[in-house]
């Protein structure tokens, strides 16, 4: 990892997974999950609707903003925040280059 | 065991699926976790046979998929399966020693979408690799490194420890520091079958074990993060006993080259009834057979395990250790210090602090792993506990 781990996330930031994850729905837990060698994570409910809308090319102010229009009346801005940084530090995704 | 329709029907998944899809290996390891009598099982599975029961047990929920073996780039359609596979909605990790990957092979396997490579490495010093695994194989598996980065796999290594090659250790970690590792798992030898039988000559002393410890401590202190070292002592010098597997049938599926499914690697040691996936489909296998069900819960337990507080973290360790050393699967693995049995595992590491011959000497006596010894041992009456 080139990066350290922990880094604010910045909203201008186009973000991706790390080249070791994949994310997938998986029926049999009702959920997305992530694969990684050897493991699963689950990420039920709004982790899940975070995740999949992780694609390298949008930007973290378009993924709030999708996520409000998915689900209006909520201000998500900081929830959404708070998961990516917690994401980068557990090191699922990363910020792109420019 | 548990009669059919008990409401203890299991709601466990086969969340992991190892395939050892070919028991052929051009390598001689002396601490090889395959059957010592593999040479005698009958042939090896399909493609088409593969493929279905890696359809039923992801129908089962299974995710991560495990190719390994023998060596199974020896089978010509790994290409294939792990294509298919990654179609189904697996994470496939290949479990190679690295002969036989050509760039060619590699290029299909990321075309087709395999997750990692885990590669599997003897020792450092090439004369120490060569007898280890009895082949000259060293170059070429530092050229399958070099494949390995180029294709942005991240460099995963496995060393296996032992007596006679854990004094290395300084130059594995340089060796896998050299070639760009970010996963380096150092794991002594657990003592399982070939190993079992090996087993006075690979117990490394705990002189040696705290040496390798401190140097690999040494080490992960310089590199930081850049290298993740995982260091697994030999279970006869842990404290504890290991939770097997997270249970028996928890969430571990084996299936062997010539199709038995087990709960683990090492279970076909067992004398037990494992049924085979080509007389029964994943789903009979998982929840209904008598093998899969045979340790489940802790109806099967005796003494000391029944009433301990701790049977519900460790399960009572490993049945096939447990086997292997008392000759009863149901007995607490004399790893733990409470087992009647214990003393079996402390009078190998007293030994173990002895000093033995060395490796120019061992080399004559030690059993390699190859087909002639194999059959030999296939013929030895498996009722009497080897000692
Ligand atoms: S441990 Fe060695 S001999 Fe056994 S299958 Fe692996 S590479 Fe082959
Ligand atoms: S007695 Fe059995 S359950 Fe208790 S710690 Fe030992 S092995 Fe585990």
């Amino acid at each position: 990892m080139s990066e350290s781990v922990g880094d604010a996330i910045a909203e201008e930031a186009v973000i991706e997974l790390h080249k070791q994850f994949r994310l997938q729905w998986e029926q049999a837990q009702d959920c997305f999950v992530l694969l990684y060698p050897e493991g699963m994570i689950k990420l039920p409910g709004s982790s899940g609707e975070i995740m999949k809308r992780i694609d390298g090319k949008s930007r973290v102010s378009e993924i709030i903003a999708d996520l409000e229009a998915t689900f209006p009346g909520a201000d998500l801005r900081q929830d959404v925040i708070d998961f990516l940084e917690a994401a980068h530090a557990n090191g699922w995704i990363r910020q792109q280059d420019h | 065991m548990q009669t059919a329709g008990s409401d203890n029907k299991t709601t466990s998944k086969p969340h992991w699926v190892n395939a050892e899809i070919t028991y052929q290996c051009p390598l001689h390891c002396v601490f090889c976790y395959n059957p010592v009598d593999y040479a005698k099982y009958g042939p090896e599975l399909t493609t088409d046979e593969w493929l279905r029961v890696f359809r039923e047990a992801r129908e089962l929920g299974a995710v991560q998929l495990g190719l390994s073996g023998g060596e199974p780039l020896q089978r010509k359609d790994v290409e294939v399966l792990v294509a298919e596979t990654t179609k189904m909605g697996y994470y496939v990790n290949l479990i190679t020693s690295g002969i036989g990957l050509t760039e060619k092979r590699i290029a299909a396997f990321k075309e087709g979408g395999l997750g990692q490579i885990q590669l599997s490495f003897q020792d450092s010093t090439r004369e120490m690799n060569d007898f280890l695994s009895s082949t000259r194989t060293f170059d070429l598996k530092s050229k399958v490194a070099k494949l390995i980065k180029q294709y942005e796999y991240p460099m995963v290594l496995n060393v296996v420890l032992h007596r006679l090659n854990i004094d290395h250790i300084g130059q594995i970690l340089e060796m896998a520091e050299a070639m760009g590792a970010e996963h380096v798992e150092l794991a002594n030898t657990q003592f399982y079958a070939w190993a079992f039988e090996n087993r006075k000559h690979l117990m490394p002393s705990r002189e040696q074990l705290e040496r390798a410890e401190r140097i690999t401590n040494e080490f992960r202190d310089r590199v930081g993060n850049k290298m993740k070292v995982y260091f697994v002592v030999p279970d006869y010098y842990a404290d504890r006993p290991k939770a097997c597997m997270n249970g028996w049938g928890a969430v571990f599926l084996n299936v062997t080259a010539d199709g038995m499914a087990l709960p683990c690697h090492e279970a076909r040691m067992l004398p037990l009834e494992f049924p085979n996936v080509r007389d029964h489909d994943v789903r009979w296998i998982w929840e209904e057979s008598p093998g899969f069900n045979a340790y489940r819960g802790d109806d099967w337990m005796q003494e000391p395990c029944r009433t301990c507080p701790e049977k519900t973290k460790d399960f009572g360790g490993c049945r096939c250790q447990a086997f292997m050393l008392t000759g009863d699967a149901t007995n607490a693995d004399p790893v733990c210090d409470k087992a009647p049995a214990h003393h079996l595992i402390t009078e190998q590491v007293a030994l173990a602090q002895k000093p033995q011959p060395p490796a120019s000497e061992v080399k004559q006596v030690i059993l390699f792993r190859d087909d002639k010894n194999s059959r030999k041992l296939a013929t030895r009456d498996s009722t009497t506990p080897i000692s």
